[in-house]
């Protein structure tokens, strides 16, 4: 990290808000120099040697004070439609944009893409596309924040914000969550990947089916890219929620005092409906995965749990 | 001697020694007292253990950050610690910590009043900011809080941590506020001492007045906003709730409506101390006495129509953020005037750089950093890259610890000798401000690096590329503790062996100088008459004592300049050698 410069640029209006951001950067670092720089001089040139004397009877300097607040009048103004114009830049849809509808959740973010595909805290999106994030929430307020886009917009529950972006580089960049929501706020981490077309087009095929991988090893891809991780461990120890490791075949211990065995209809149902069997000292804190895992990915991660001896 | 004589004698010297530190005695009387200096130092010691309960956790929460992941404390309870350290700092500190504790002390004394218009409603806000604390306290000691100090909703509705008993605490500080608010606006209207005009009035007074008109008009907000907050949780009204038709971003519009003003209710104050000291410390007339005065009220007034850049990506239509955006650098403006005043006021005086003087530079210093990184936040575009990062918490660390509290402990170490009758070690004072002052740099610059980089606030955790940032910020806050614990050791040994302090330890001109240090229980002995403006130096030279040489030479007063009167026009001229004692 550089800490004279700005995270890379990735998307069309990154540029221009980095531009002012830099104006603004000379402009306080001389009106900061120039007030430092007198009230040194003025404290070596004017610092009391012997008793206290009389002083002088200045008291205002009109001249002095219509251009001490003219000046910076002028400049804060040239600042304000600056970042206005750039502002209004951001907020324009372009008419060909994408749209891929963007849900926070505590604690992960899901991308709906236009032909049906999902992912989880894996945004995947082709190099110079246009974009229009439709925002939205299913719990708390969350902020979707890709710092290299310079995009930042609130996800509110029942309500959809809109922002709107053009990546320009590939690469991987960072989504982080940017409103407070909670205990794991600070792991709603995703990432985003500016890709061509053609291999965009091909990971769109990937994570509808998972190629020609096996079911287990489809579902342990999915661990991560579906934020399971985020929770449930798979080495054994403690998280948010139960961990995964061996767990195929045991019985649980559930809050309100019953036992379940944990089997493939246990383990789908956790999945679609979360809260509906809570395992004893744990918070019902699972948000649904209805609607974002298809069956082909609920059987291989259910595969892929049971591979975990 | 004849017995009239000596006994005149025994009662002068029992005046000389009774002050309203020993007199009446007994804990039952400070508990009961309706002395506002009284009232001033009991706030003073509350709003100075809050500082060091909010102080602590500051220190804790930082050192998690050391590094990424585990440190020395879980999510849940770093994010109890962010919070609380919020709530504390904002509400038990910064907003009671100028205006309750130290105006309380000095702004009848400075008006040449015997106390505060109404004494009763002083003592009970005090208590009803004890009863108001002792919620914070309780929702503290049962499970803490954990939504951050804004309790924005729908987070502060679900979470099963004591916000109502924190909220309802919150809810009860905000009359103490109000009470303190209306007292000091009827006190400066009405017992102005015979000669104070408006515009003849400390600025402090100014910056006091425009203080109280905020927390009078704009803490009821916040008032109502808490109460719907607690409905909601406890009857889920419905009213931030989207499920049943409600808003949780009108949460953030109330929440905002009053904590924007609020952050004035925190600054102005400390800008109203700083005009004192900048003047008696350059021994030199104020620059510009009437803008910084009407600067005051302007950014009062225009305080109130700026919350909505708090918003501006909460999806607020791009019409409100733009007038939202346009006022805010309104605001920023009257600020850059006072900066301006203070350089200025230094230009021809007499400088000398006592701790209440080095605190006045480390105010300006920062505070110009607080207020210009501000143009980067009320700039559209470049607010929604920094929204929410490090670089605002950087910002408002700058402008209320940078600039709030540097005037604050300016003031507390101005005031010190008037209210203790005591000196503190001037060579421990250095040293403390110093380290304090790097202290707070090398805590805080690095966050405004930081939050350009994007790194996002209140994270327990952080991806690597962050980590060199943090570990310079949480090492910044060992040099700022030390500079705190050398401050607390120099003081507590100021109360038990300090030096007698004399009536004007500084050279002041205004009225709190003229009398005895620590004052009688009434203030003054008679009743005080302002005889020359505040900032007089050019005409009059008060000395240690209290002993006032008026300057043969003063130029003649023109219309424009402040500060100065008929009364003191009549001795000029021919009383070169005369002296006075007031």
């Amino acid at each position: 990290m550089n800490p004279f410069s700005m995270p890379v640029e990735a998307s069309a209006h990154a540029g221009d808000i980095d531009a002012l951001f830099f104006f603004i950067t000379d402009v306080a670092l001389a009106l900061f120099l120039l007030i430092t720089v007198v009230s040194l001089a003025f404290l070596w040139l004017y610092r009391r040697k012997g008793k206290a004397t009389f002083t002088s009877p200045i008291s205002h300097n009109n001249r002095l004070e219509i251009t001490w607040t003219i000046i910076p009048t002028i400049l804060v103004f040239v600042v304000f439609f600056w970042g206005f114009r750039s502002y209004l830049d951001m907020q324009v849809i372009e008419t060909d944009a994408m749209e891929i509808k963007v849900t926070g959740k505590k604690w992960f973010w899901a991308f709906d893409y236009p032909n049906g595909v999902n992912s989880v805290n894996e945004l995947v999106v082709p190099e110079g596309k246009p974009l229009k994030f439709l925002i939205s929430s299913e719990d708390v307020i969350h902020s979707f924040y890709i710092p290299a886009f310079r995009t930042k917009m609130d996800a509110v529950p029942n309500r959809y914000t809109v922002v709107g972006t053009r990546p320009t580089k590939q690469g991987t960049f960072d989504i982080f969550c940017a409103e407070y929501c909670g205990k794991s706020h600070s792991e709603m981490i995703g990432k985003v990947r500016v890709v061509s077309t053609t291999e965009y087009n091909k990971w769109l095929e990937e994570s509808e089916s998972g190629g020609n991988i096996s079911p287990a090893e489809f579902g342990a891809k999915l661990y991560v890219s579906k934020a399971c991780a985020t929770c449930h461990s798979v080495d054994g120890s403690a998280n948010t929620g139960p961990t995964w490791k061996g767990i195929y075949g045991t019985k649980h211990k559930l809050a309100d005092g019953r036992e379940v065995l944990v089997d493939e209809n246990y383990l789908r149902e956790s999945m679609l409906d979360p809260n509906a069997k809570v395992v004893a000292g744990y918070q019902p804190v699972m948000p649904t995965y209805q609607g974002i895992l298809k069956d082909k990915q609920i059987d291989a991660l259910i595969a892929y749990i049971k591979s975990l001896k | 001697m004849t017995t009239t004589q000596a006994l005149g004698q025994v009662v002068s010297e029992l005046q000389e020694e009774r002050n309203y530190l020993n007199y009446p005695k007994g804990i039952w009387s400070w508990l009961t007292t309706v002395d506002h200096k009284r009232i001033g130092l009991m706030y003073l010691f509350s709003v100075l253990f809050f500082f060091f309960v909010g102080g602590v956790f500051a220190l804790l929460l930082r050192f998690e950050l050391i590094a990424p992941g585990k440190n020395i404390v879980g999510p849940d309870t770093y994010n109890q610690l962010f919070t609380l350290h919020g709530a504390i700092m904002v509400f038990l500190f910064i907003i009671p910590g100028i205006p309750a504790a130290l105006g309380n002390f000095v702004l009848p004394i400075m008006l040449g009043a015997k106390d505060v218009a109404f004494p009763r409603l002083n003592l009970l806000s005090f208590y009803v900011y004890i009863f108001g604390a002792s919620f914070c306290l309780y929702s503290l000691v049962t499970g803490g809080v954990d939504t951050g100090w804004t309790f924005y909703t729908p987070y502060s509705v679900e979470t099963n941590t004591n916000v109502i008993s924190m909220t309802l605490g919150v809810f009860i500080l905000g009359f103490s506020s109000i009470f303190t608010g209306m007292n000091f606006i009827v006190t400066i209207h009405r017992l102005r001492a015979p000669g104070m005009t408006w515009f003849n009035m400390p600025l402090f007074l100014w910056g006091i007045y425009s203080t109280s008109l905020i927390q009078v008009l704009a803490t009821p907000v916040l008032a109502i906003t808490l109460v719907l907050l607690i409905l909601e949780r406890v009857w889920g009204i419905g009213i931030f709730d989207p499920a049943m038709g409600g808003d949780p971003v009108l949460y953030q519009h109330f929440f905002w409506f009053y904590s924007h003003p609020a952050v004035y209710i925190m600054i102005l104050p400390g800008m109203a101390i700083i005009s004192e000291l900048i003047a008696t410390f350059s021994h030199k007339k104020i620059f510009g006495y009437t803008p910084i005065a009407f600067s005051s009220v302007a950014i009062a007034l225009v305080s109130f129509i700026v919350w909505g850049h708090h918003m501006f990506t909460s999806g607020q239509s791009d019409l409100a953020s733009m007038i939202f955006s346009f006022l805010t650098f309104l605001v920023g403006i009257p600020s850059g005037i006072k900066i301006f005043n203070w350089v200025a006021t230094m230009y021809r005086g007499s400088l000398t750089f006592q701790a209440p003087m080095l605190y006045t530079h480390a105010f300006l210093a920062l505070f110009t950093i607080g207020g210009l990184t501000g143009i980067f936040l009320g700039a559209l575009s470049v607010d929604i890259h920094l929204h929410d990062t490090y670089f605002v918490v950087a910002h408002f660390h700058y402008v209320m610890m940078g600039g709030t509290t540097m005037a604050f402990l300016g003031g507390l170490h101005y005031w010190w000798p008037k209210m203790f009758g005591k000196m503190y070690n001037e060579t421990w004072a250095t040293v403390a401000a110093a380290l304090i002052f790097i202290g707070f740099n090398v805590t805080f610059f690095p966050q405004f690096i930081m939050g350009a980089q994007g790194m996002p606030r209140r994270y327990y955790t952080y991806i690597d590329q962050y980590q060199s940032m943090h570990a310079l910020s949480t090492y910044g806050t060992w040099i700022l503790g030390v500079g705190f614990i050398i401050m607390a050791g120099y003081l507590t040994m100021s109360l038990i062996n300090g030096k007698k302090a004399p009536k004007n330890p500084w050279l002041g001109l205004t009225l709190e100088w003229t009398t005895a240090s620590p004052p009688p229980t009434e203030n003054f002995l008679g009743n005080p008459r302002q005889l020359w403006g505040p900032y007089d130096y050019d005409k009059v030279l008060m000395d240690e004592n209290g002993f006032v040489t008026f300057n043969p030479n003063a130029p003649k007063d023109d219309h424009h300049s402040n500060g100065s009167n008929g009364q003191a026009h009549k001795h000029e001229g021919k009383t070169a050698t005369m002296k006075q004692t007031v």
